[in-house]
């Protein structure tokens, strides 16, 4: 009996600062952990020109503008706004309202200008008639705040 | 309670009863799921009948987690109290968790490509999930490499505890961090953030692979304690 019990405070012990561990070591790389910034995040803390990150947020409504091959938008957080611009071929879910993360460089004019895009679905699902009832009656939430 | 199922003989016993019963409810649910995924659900408005992928991918995700953590306490059960059938829970468990997050990877790739543009990105949550693999893997690598198999199942144990840090940073790396992936849609505290009508076939499709996994567990460890008992007839024959 006697035995058991110190396995199960060894294990639990080892158990418990593991955890604290693996969360210290979390929060200390958290900054190589996020996978985009939000146009927040980078009023916050600057990124030099010319350095490769990814950008993150949605497409602002009515920014998106075609000129050839390449795209102007908005990447808004609906609290800080960057326009971007990409040339290249977007995915089939990119259009405004929509989720999106960016790679590419900030010019020195503070707009960005993406080298590949990528689409972010959001964790809603539902069938097409009930998106175009929701649109119809109004309830239509495109706001959805990107994660 | 616990100490009356731990019985081996006892185990394998209940075990025989409960196949042909767990068996067909796995081939009934995947009859039912698959028709729902399949035929009797709508596209979604978004990603289209891209949605279907998810019927598979979102099953084997919740599974591959619960059959890690189920290694887990299993291994902690044979380090502590030294059961037997724990040891013996776990490393049944492990190729069938390692299929499932296989089945994750891909059906995710393939789900990826069409709706995000990429196949993969190194973002916290396939991150996470490609660790989870790997842990996988070297739980049954480090259980087959020692001569004795008790060593082997005590370093696996050892590997399965402290493993188990990663699956709370796999469920909730969606929530701490930026990611590609989206949020968890069922398992929130509001309502769900899918539509019933696909939310059927999910939680059906998820039924159907609990019961799978379940009825191949039980299978497994029925086929290890019988090659376990062979064994020893064999050695106490040859002496």
């Amino acid at each position: 009996m006697k035995r058991k019990h110190r396995r199960l405070m060894v294990v639990l012990t080892s158990l418990g600062l593991l955890g604290a561990a693996a969360a210290l070591v979390l929060t200390a790389v958290e900054d190589s952990l996020v996978f985009f910034y939000t146009p927040s995040d980078l009023a916050e803390r600057p990124t030099p020109p010319e350095s490769l990150f990814r950008l993150g947020g949605l497409v602002e409504e009515g920014s998106v503008r075609k000129d050839g091959a390449t795209t102007h938008f908005n990447v808004t957080d609906l609290q800080k706004t960057i326009p971007a611009s990409f040339t290249g071929v977007l995915p089939d879910l990119f259009r405004p309202g929509q989720g999106v993360v960016a790679e590419g460089t900030l010019n020195p004019d503070g707009s960005f200008t993406a080298t590949e895009v990528l689409a972010k679905h959001d964790e809603t699902y539902m069938p097409k008639e009930v998106a175009d009832a929701l649109r119809e009656s109004g309830q239509w939430r495109d706001e959805s705040v990107a994660q | 309670m616990f100490h009356r199922f731990a019985n081996p003989a006892r185990f394998s016993r209940i075990a025989a009863r409960v196949l042909p019963w767990s068996a067909a409810a796995t081939i009934a649910l995947f009859v039912i799921g698959i028709y729902f995924a399949l035929f009797a659900s709508p596209a979604d408005f978004q990603q289209g009948e891209t949605v279907r992928i998810m019927y598979v991918h979102v099953p084997s995700a919740w599974i591959s987690m619960a059959c890690y953590t189920f290694i887990a306490v299993m291994s902690a059960v044979a380090l502590i109290w030294k059961h037997p059938l724990a040891d013996i829970a776990a490393r049944s468990a492990a190729p069938l968790g390692a299929g499932f997050t296989l089945i994750v990877l891909i059906t995710g790739s393939l789900w990826g490509k069409p709706t995000w543009g990429t196949w993969w990105v190194w973002d916290a949550r396939l991150t996470s999930v490609l660790v989870l693999f790997f842990l996988y893997l070297g739980h049954i690598a480090l259980t087959n490499a020692f001569d004795n198999p008790q060593r082997g199942a005590r370093a696996a144990a050892v590997l399965a505890l402290v493993g188990f840090v990663n699956i709370p940073i796999i469920k909730f790396s969606v929530n701490w961090w930026n990611t590609l992936h989206q949020p968890a849609s069922v398992t929130r505290l509001d309502a769900p953030a899918i539509d019933p009508a696909i939310l059927t076939p999910l939680l059906l499709m998820a039924l159907a692979f609990t019961f799978y996994f379940l009825t191949m567990l039980l299978v497994r460890m029925r086929a290890d304690l019988n090659a376990t008992r062979a064994r020893a007839l064999r050695l106490s024959a040859a002496e």
